[in-house]
């Protein structure tokens, strides 16, 4: 059995933004770790490999640093690394990030391919069901439980309001991962030493980059400041002190 | 311009989000008609246009591969210049399929409809990106509650029967619905909910302590609640509840879309954050910058010797 994972380095969500040059956030100055979707993606795939012996190939596209990302991927217990090369991927658009992926993996057989639902930066929900449609595989998304048996495929999907929908497949397929599907395991420093020996191949994503974007991004910006609610700020006794005063005085709730 | 909107049916009922898409239709001046699976003996979108109805009985409650065709086949006969799906867990499966199909830029999301321009927003909300289709056919998602119906839908579509069997490889078994929790959110008339900036689980102590002293029941959002610090029956969001108290306390929440839609009916909002550029600041009425493992317990030894 043969399986993908497919992730993504993007920046902490926590952090100061700015507006690039090059019509994107600037990148520089920021944390980065991987997707938190992906993680939970690679800890499917990883428990799927321990269940079945399967071979598990990380792939991430991005420029060079995306690789302490991918290095993480292989000490959770990814096999191999392929790293598609490029400084320009986060001006594509997902259709061309998805084209890239699937030329990489239209022609090696694999069983299941992982993905995050989205990413935390764009939250476009796109790369993965494209990446299933361009190769022909069945996709299922919003996955938030996962079982394979007797060599298919059983997913519970979440849905809106508490609902779930159990949905059954069989490989060839493509899954993309909701939060809260497992609990991704922290790498042990035996398994992140062992990483550093694990294969990591790079790939200019030019070699598969064959499809054009449909898109483009004419601004970025940040929103307006909404509300007009009052901050607090200063030493917290005085803080509570305040927060009670409006309370008093704007809610019913201290009567 | 025309547009095809697609209304989405699940366990059995049509939902109502077909009114927030109408409702985007008609700030892009456009001509609309719609789609969806459904039964055409039950309750109809209130809309006057054409329907174009496939047999849910036929065509299954999730079968992407169906559905997508079934709609490839009304876009050959429509030819509109967009397709526009709820950003649910409906449209966001069924979108990027139709995008692929036809080759069209998908714009996920919108929030906003600008200059006639779509408006996306990104990175939790820190962010908003204009984007532009480069096609002659887009397919758009909107988020859920971004475009409200002015008026009641109302209406009475001209439905034409479409046909195909589900073929797709994907099958449906059947639903779970969430068990019913001890707690009632939704009556509770103070809320204080704990996000992912408790920390740690023993810091959730805090927020129930609070919520206590204020006669109100405690919440989480949704990282807290995968992280299995508090139970699912108390998640406030999209995939749980959604809550509209008198007094609605944010520790530690940075306002994911997701858990904002889920509670910014509230009265009156308090976010407690040490980030102040948090997008939960969007819905505050006051915002503490402060620790929450420094203000909980102070705020509520205080409000206890009121």
């Amino acid at each position: 059995m043969k399986l993908l994972v497919c992730i993504k380095q993007v920046p902490d969500m926590e952090s100061k933004f700015k507006i690039g040059t090059d019509g994107w956030y600037d990148r520089e100055g920021l944390a980065w770790r991987m997707n938190e979707y992906d993680e939970y993606g690679v800890e499917q795939a990883v428990q799927l490999k321990e269940q079945t012996g399967a071979d598990l190939t990380v792939l991430c596209l991005g420029p060079e640093q995306v690789k302490e990302t991918m290095k993480k991927a292989l000490a959770m217990g990814c096999d191999r690394g392929v790293h598609i090369a490029d400084d320009q991927s986060h001006l594509k658009d997902p259709y061309e990030i998805a084209s890239i992926i699937a030329e990489f993996a239209r022609d090696k057989n694999f069983d299941l391919i992982f993905t995050g639902m989205q990413s935390q930066d764009r939250a476009s929900a796109q790369v993965g069901v494209m990446v299933a449609e361009l190769m022909g595989l069945p996709a299922v998304t919003t996955i938030v439980g996962f079982a394979y048996a007797d060599g298919k495929v059983t997913v519970k999907r979440e849905l809106e309001g508490g609902v779930k929908a159990t949905v059954e497949v069989a490989p060839p397929v493509l899954v993309t991962c909701q939060l809260g599907l497992n609990t991704p395991r922290y790498p042990t420093l035996p398994n992140i030493m062992k990483a550093k020996k694990k294969e990591l191949l790079s790939i200019p994503a030019a070699d598969l980059h064959k499809a054009s974007g449909l898109q483009e991004t004419a601004k970025i910006e940040f929103p307006a400041k909404k509300g007009g609610g009052v901050f607090l700020e200063g030493e917290v006794s005085t803080i509570a002190d305040r927060l009670i005063g409006i309370l008093k005085e704007k809610t019913a709730v201290l009567a | 311009m025309k547009i095809l909107l697609v209304a989405e049916y699940r366990q059995g009922k049509l939902l109502d989000n077909y009114t927030e898409l109408l409702a985007f239709a008609g700030i892009m001046g456009a001509e609309s008609v719609m789609f969806t699976v459904a039964e055409a003996a039950g309750a109809l979108p209130n809309f006057d246009g054409r329907l174009y109805l496939a047999e849910v009985s036929q065509a299954g409650e999730y079968n992407p591969e169906t559905h997508r065709q079934l709609l490839l086949d009304v876009v050959e006969m429509e030819q509109p210049e967009m397709i526009v799906l709820s950003h649910s867990s409906y449209g966001w499966d069924l979108a990027p399929r139709l995008a692929v199909a036809l080759r069209a830029a998908q714009i996920s999301e919108v929030v906003a409809v600008e200059d006639g321009q779509l408006v996306a927003s990104m990175c939790n909300g820190k962010l908003r990106r204009t984007l532009k289709s480069r096609g002659k056919i887009t397919v758009v998602t909107t988020q859920a509650g971004a475009f409200s119906p002015t008026d009641a839908a109302t209406g009475a579509p001209t439905v034409i029967p479409v046909g195909g069997a589900a073929s797709g490889k994907v099958k449906l078994l059947g639903y779970e619905t969430a068990k019913p929790g001890g707690v009632d959110l939704a009556r509770a008339e103070v809320i204080v909910s704990a996000g992912r900036g408790v920390g740690k689980p023993e810091n959730v102590a805090m927020v129930a302590n609070l919520a206590k002293a204020l006669g109100g029941e405690y919440g989480a959002s949704r990282p807290v609640v995968d992280s299995l610090w508090v139970e699912h029956n108390r998640q406030v969001g999209t995939t749980g509840h959604t809550v509209a108290p008198k007094l609605y306390i944010a520790c530690g929440i940075s306002g994911a879309v997701q858990h904002l839609a889920g509670m910014k009916k509230s009265e009156f909002v308090v976010a407690i954050n040490t980030d102040r550029d948090a997008p939960i600041g969007d819905v505050a009425d006051v915002f503490a910058v402060a620790d929450l493992k420094q203000l909980l317990p102070i705020l509520t030894e205080k409000l206890q010797a009121l």
